[in-house]
């Protein structure tokens, strides 16, 4: 036991300077894989037998009015929740059932939350820093150095999520949106395989939903990307998949096209929210 | 060790350290020629009163820089900062009390004069080692250490944080005063460590040892700032704001912060326990009001006063506020603690940000219309 703590931890170590990272295993196919999970809250039914594969570097969007169980499916995968059936396999090997929260994070499952949190006193490079794979103990901590390396991820991933030029801002005085990406950047440090991303565009302007969805469409491929959203427009601009989840099971899976033309997705969706939706951009 | 000596080093290449420690060690200088070349009666003389009273000022600065560093980077605000104060201040004490031997009152080789009055016949278990000063001087660092530790444990781990650590901080220091009271606590009771002889062989009355007290006081001070600073400018202090500002974030992205609360808290207490042993031998008492919590609050002033975060306000704060409390005392008693609060409610209203804000604001002034400069890490 002792021993594979040592070597969880080492891997960890090493964990940015390796290109083969975390080692799940791919090759059948899908890297996340639920079967009949249902989880219920005092005689509710949350998520009601569902059914979700998602491939390796596939970019998913995820609808469903409220209460379709789209968080609470986020929770599940994150190890917060756990479902009273079902099982959930993160590549081939790892059964995320039998994992504590931080050792999914470890194990490349990044999370955005609605809000952004980021460090406002700090730089938007500080902030990256700090969310970089490295040994996270006191000591190491205190005596680290930024590596030639390390410094290159950083500003890769600057790069990336576009904000090169606000790099020694601090963070406080980004608009909303950059928060939001910032927020995307420290995930990317963790060299995710699997980034959960949970209403992404939520209070932004035409301009930044547009960067957010090429920041999006950028990063499917080198790692899978599961989005929940709202904001239709944006789910028709981004998707290739998109699942529809209702009363806490799938409801149709497919193109955007395929699903928008499904008559029971427009009886439970698009029919009875059309109203309040931004259609006018679809 | 290579690394852990780049950390310790990185202090010395920042432009406002370099300041700082150049004119703490230019002042230092500067008293040290004023009291031993220019003669007495001369305008210019400082006499050796007045370098005493600058050390238990020196000292006061070093306890201000430690409540900075968990107040301005971590976010605690301890209200029982002077307890850590008076543990150290108590373990020097009770060297110098084993160091008087049977120079006391009643002559006992052994046992202190507060303990031959109260017809004890041998020196309680916790009193035996202080005669060696080695011992002493650990002591000085694990007993306030030991505490934090214990106490921040316990805190941290249950994540108290905010009013409600402040309230514990304050009910700590509070209980430690009343316990010290007591006289079947060993430590003098009311009148706490006094009568002190020699320090290290030193006599304490001499102008020489006074001298080199206010000296060490200065070095500690230096010492001890460049600790502060060292971890403050590595990743460690990155992840303290970090604490401070988004807690549960950083739990998130994978810190243990209860860990690094707990070590900064701890680094914290043992350079207020070296403050307090660099006081005590300067006051020549140690006693359980070191321990009210009005202490700790005055010691939360100074830091305001200077500006949080910035440590060098700490130092400032602490520096004005005593100069100050000296004069005041001095020639109206009476107002003292109305100038205080005066005080405290100028800066809260026109300096937000201390003493050191205002420096701050007066730099970027001047530099304004340059490059717009780089902003400095914790700036809050």
């Amino acid at each position: 036991m002792n021993l594979l703590k040592e070597m969880a931890s080492r891997d960890r170590v090493f964990d940015f300077m390796a290109p083969a990272r975390s080692p799940v295993d791919v090759r059948h196919g899908p890297i996340l894989y639920l079967e009949d999970v249902s989880v219920s809250f005092d005689g509710f039914r949350a998520i009601n037998d569902l059914n979700l594969t998602i491939d390796d570097g596939e970019l998913r969007c995820i609808i469903g009015p409220n209460g379709a169980g789209k968080t609470t499916m986020m929770d599940i995968i994150t190890g917060k929740t756990r479902p009273d059936h079902g099982s959930v396999w993160f590549g081939s090997r790892h059964d995320l059932l039998t994992m504590s929260e931080p050792q999914i994070a470890s194990l490349g499952i990044g999370r955005k939350f609605q809000k952004p949190t980021v460090f406002e006193a700090l730089t938007v490079f500080e902030n990256l820093e700090l969310a970089m794979a490295a040994d996270k103990r006191i000591w190491p901590t205190l005596t680290a150095r930024l590596s030639g390396e390390a410094r290159d991820r950083i500003d890769e991933v600057l790069v990336t999520i576009g904000l090169t030029a606000h790099r020694d801002r601090p963070a406080g005085i980004l608009s909303h949106g950059q928060k939001q990406w910032l927020e995307i950047g420290m995930l990317l440090m963790q060299r995710p395989r699997l980034l959960l991303v949970d209403e992404p565009v939520a209070g932004m302007t035409e301009q930044e939903m547009e960067r957010t969805a090429e920041l999006l469409t950028g990063l499917a491929g080198k790692q899978s990307v599961v989005v929940v959203e709202h904001d239709m427009g944006f789910v028709r601009s981004i998707a290739r998949t998109v699942t529809v989840l209702h009363q806490g099971s799938v409801l149709a899976e497919g193109s955007m096209d395929q699903v928008s033309s499904d008559p029971k997705v427009v009886e439970v969706y698009l029919g009875t929210e059309s109203d309040n939706t931004e259609d006018a951009r679809c | 060790m290579l690394a852990s000596r780049s950390w310790l080093s990185r202090p010395f290449r920042e432009r406002s350290t370099q300041i700082f420690l150049g004119v703490l060690l230019a002042a230092l200088a500067v008293v040290t020629l004023l009291n031993l070349i220019v003669p007495a009666g001369h305008p210019l003389h400082v006499s050796t009163y007045t370098v005493t009273l600058l050390g238990k000022y020196l000292s006061f600065a070093l306890l201000a820089v430690a409540l900075d560093l968990v107040w301005g980077y971590l976010g605690i605000l301890s209200l029982g900062h002077g307890a850590f104060f008076a543990l150290g201040g108590y373990a020097m004490g009770m060297y110098l009390m084993r160091q008087i031997g049977d120079r006391g009152v009643y002559g006992d080789p052994v046992l202190p004069d507060f303990m031959v009055f109260l017809d004890w016949d041998s020196l309680p278990w916790y009193w035996h080692g202080f005669d060696m000063a080695w011992f002493a001087f650990l002591m000085v660092l694990l007993a306030p250490g030991l505490l934090a530790l214990v106490f921040g444990f316990l805190a941290f781990r249950s994540r108290v944080t905010g009013v409600y650590l402040s309230i514990i901080t304050q009910a700590l220091t509070f209980a430690l005063m009343l316990a010290f009271f007591r006289n079947e606590m060993g430590f003098g009771g009311n009148n706490g460590l006094t009568d002190f002889k020699e320090l290290l062989g030193f006599d304490l009355r001499s102008d020489a040892t006074r001298l080199g007290l206010f000296l060490a006081s200065g070095v500690a001070l230096a010492l001890g700032y460049v600790l502060c600073r060292a971890i403050v400018a590595s990743k460690l202090g990155r992840v303290s704001v970090a604490c401070r500002d988004a807690e549960a974030r950083t739990r998130f992205i994978g810190y243990r912060v209860e860990r690094v609360q707990l070590f900064v808290f701890v680094v914290s207490a043992m350079l207020a326990g070296v403050a307090g042993a660099l006081y005590v031998p300067q006051v020549g008492i140690i006693n359980p009001g070191e321990f009210s919590p009005i202490f700790s609050i005055e010691v939360v002033l100074w830091v305001a006063l200077g500006g949080r975060g910035t440590l060098y306000g700490a130092v400032i704060g602490a520096l004005v506020v005593n100069y100050a409390k000296t004069v005041f005392t001095g020639v109206m008693p009476e107002a003292w603690l109305f100038a205080l609060g005066g005080l405290f409610v100028v800066v809260t209203v026109l300096l937000p940000k201390g003493v050191a804000g205002l420096l701050a604001s007066l730099r970027r002034r001047r530099d304004d219309g340059a490059v717009e400069t780089p902003a400095q890490g914790a700036s809050s």
